[in-house]
């Protein structure tokens, strides 16, 4: 018998920590019952605080474990900070609603948790094995979370068609991991990147280009890209607002965290081969969301799209495929985080004494019967059309700059036209807003939804004075990616 | 290697024999009789190849668990399958034609294949000698791949609340039974005493 060592843990503390409290705060809530759920989801945000601090206090330099399949450095770090901070905010925008629609039950935060940790897994992949096993976890987390109001058939059916296409999609996924591991004789990230240095262009096996091209398409899935975007309207028209809120924030920018490190890093090598790729879904992203939201009536659709359109826009940051384009994309995830969770504060505050409303003609007037929510929904409504000097403006400003710097004219050319159509619908909302007979008034603004969307509000407000620390934690991310 | 010749021979014909009877027969419960006999009899294949491991696990996961929920279902469900094979004829010619088409296909590739002549050493990996499969995973499982084998669990976990949280449901009115109330309760919660008088009933 021979001695064995542990595996280094401390790359893999937060997470573990992570892992812990979830099953402390699972059995807690078992023995307690439903009643404990407020008690749950203060814990799970505190748990999630803590995380942070760890994720914080972990090691900056880029560090393997676990036989190699998990790494952790300063990219993984800013987007796991990103990703726990959207769900933890994604959380304090759920107390109200869930109490009101009978949603009040402990495994509402726990199951935000487990899809949380997912997330963390997905952005410290370094295997096509442990990848898979992170979206698996994240996905399998955010199917139930759709579906939980089930005696409510449009979030089942939000649910069930989220399950069904996102099974199709690991399939492509999984499809193309054993092509890659076939053609290339290993799964793990560098092991990936060593059998493709060296060898020139033409020479790389056309079976590994497949199996790439699948797992861009399983990525594009997670990020719901143009052409996998189906199932995104409809799941955030069909799930519950929160549900919708946490959707649009913390997966998608763990996704698109993942996206960057499985192309730059294993692929690398190979950057004009998905290139051509990554520059069709960006461009057919971008003109869907701008031109699909043109006709939308209910709010949570509109920002369906409105994300399909900015992940677009993300996107072109990863096809520059530079060092400048990876500190776009990263500083573009901050931004489009903060606004999105902000909007969606502002979409929670819609309620009538009969229920929630969700039509953009419902907010006729909210400029003179809500003045602040009414502000506040302008500014990002302005800052996610992109007008200066808003946060959005930025985000925008930096991938585009990345995209031209690598030559990219016409993709930024595209991307901006784009952008200037979205703005049409944006500002739709606000002209209701402010230009519209008052369609009555919202109840009271609840506490924690004025103090998130104020703070959102005021981050993109002022985003442009003091840029500095998120442009010095994106600068660290890219260089961690790209040396 | 007579011995273990005649055994492949006998358990396949067996396999093969009992995966027929679970399409052929009528009774959707001899079905999944057989289904079990099928995945008996493959684990005894597995034995033979030196999987004990595959063996064990086929008959404890497949047979323990799955078939004997296939039965559960088939008996609680009240599906009438002799009206599901109706129109088994109408179509046949379709069905057969697609068969035939991917049947083809198949000897066609098959034929064609050629492999690289490292392959079967890149692909093969070397037994330690006198390690025993159930040990050689345990080996791997616990070492290189605790990190996958720890996030499969949460996986699991993930599944179980979410089957829990989607179908679980708290009726009111259901009478459950109490052993701490059976117990607790006393003579006079329980008995009443009637006067009955004579010639007029309860």
């Amino acid at each position: 018998m021979t001695h064995m060592t542990l595996p280094s843990l401390i790359p893999v503390i937060p997470e573990l920590a992570l892992a812990l409290m979830i099953m402390a705060l699972l059995m807690f809530g078992v023995f307690r019952g439903d009643g404990s759920t407020r008690a749950v989801s203060w814990l799970s945000i505190i748990a999630l605080v803590v995380t942070i601090v760890l994720v914080g206090m972990g090691p900056t330099e880029k560090t393997v474990a676990m036989n190699n399949m998990f790494v952790t450095d300063g990219f993984a770090r800013v987007f796991k900070t990103l990703t726990l901070l959207g769900s933890a905010v994604a959380l304090i925008l759920s107390f109200g609603f869930n109490r009101d629609h009978q949603m009040e039950r402990f495994e509402y935060p726990i199951l935000v948790l487990l899809a949380t940790l997912g997330m963390m897994l997905m952005l410290s992949a370094n295997d096509l094995m442990s990848l898979y096993l992170g979206i698996e976890l994240q996905s399998l987390s955010l199917y139930v979370i759709a579906a939980f109001r089930r005696d409510d058939s449009r979030a089942t059916e939000a649910g069930l068609k989220y399950f069904v296409l996102g099974a199709v999609s690991s399939g492509m996924l999984l499809y193309g991991c054993s092509l890659i591991y076939g053609f290339s004789g290993s799964t793990n990230f560098v092991g990936i990147a060593k059998a493709l240095s060296g060898v020139p262009h033409g020479d790389v096996s056309i079976g590994l280009i497949t199996g790439m091209i699948f797992l861009v398409a399983g990525l594009a899935f997670k990020v719901s890209a143009v052409p996998f975007h189906m199932w995104a309207p409809d799941v955030y028209e069909g799930a519950p607002t929160p549900v919708t809120a946490f959707f649009a924030a913390a997966p998608k920018v763990a996704a698109i965290g993942l996206f960057l490190r499985a192309m730059l890093s294993p692929f690398g090598e190979l950057v004009t081969d998905w290139r051509q790729v990554i520059i069709f879904i960006a461009v057919a992203s971008m003109l869907l969301g701008s031109f699909a939201a043109i006709n939308q009536r209910n709010i949570k659709r509109l920002m369906a799209y409105s994300s399909i359109g900015h992940v677009g826009f993300a996107l072109l940051g990863l096809a520059a495929g530079t060092q400048e384009g990876v500190r776009g994309v990263v500083v573009y995830m901050t931004i489009y985080l903060v606004m999105t969770l902000g909007t969606f504060a502002c979409i929670l505050s819609m309620k009538r004494e009969h229920g929630m409303v969700e039509t953009i003609d419902d907010l006729a007037g909210l400029g003179r019967t809500h003045p602040a929510m009414a502000l506040m929904l302008g500014i990002f409504m302005f800052s996610l059309a992109g007008i200066p000097p808003l946060a959005g403006f930025f985000a925008k400003f930096y991938v585009f700059m990345a995209a031209v710097n690598a030559g990219l004219y016409i993709l930024a050319v595209i991307g901006m036209l784009a952008s200037c159509v979205g703005a049409y619908y944006y500002l739709r909302v606000v002209k209701v807003m402010y230009f519209d007979q008052p369609a009555g008034a919202f109840a009271p603004v609840r506490g924690e939804l004025a103090l998130v969307f104020g703070a959102t509000g005021l981050f993109t407000l002022f985003f442009f004075v003091y840029p500095a620390p998120i442009m010095a934690a994106a600068e660290t991310a890219a260089r961690a990616l790209l040396p | 290697m007579v011995i273990a010749t005649i055994a492949f021979y006998l358990f396949a014909a067996v396999t093969v024999a009992a995966a027929t009877m679970v399409i052929a027969s009528r009774n959707p419960v001899h079905s999944v009789l057989f289904l079990i006999l099928a995945f008996f009899s493959s684990a005894g294949l597995f034995v033979l190849m030196g999987a004990e491991f595959l063996a064990m696990i086929l008959v404890i996961v497949y047979v323990g668990a799955v078939a004997v929920l296939f039965l559960f279902v088939v008996m609680m469900l009240d599906i009438n399958f002799v009206e599901l094979r109706q129109g088994f004829l109408q179509y046949l010619p379709v069905g057969g034609l697609v068969g035939l088409i991917l049947l083809v296909e198949l000897f066609l590739i098959i034929g064609g294949w050629v492999s690289a002549p490292q392959a079967s050493q890149v692909a093969a990996t070397p037994i330690v000698e006198g390690v025993t499969n159930t040990r050689a995973i345990g080996q791997v499982l616990y070492t290189k791949y605790i990190y996958l084998f720890q996030v499969a669990g949460l996986i699991l976990l993930v599944a179980m609340i979410g089957a829990i949280v989607l179908t679980l449901r708290h009726r009111p009115g259901v009478r459950r039974q109490s052993s701490m109330q059976q117990l607790g309760r006393r003579r006079d919660q329980a008995v009443e005493l009637k006067k009955v008088k004579p010639g007029q009933g309860v």
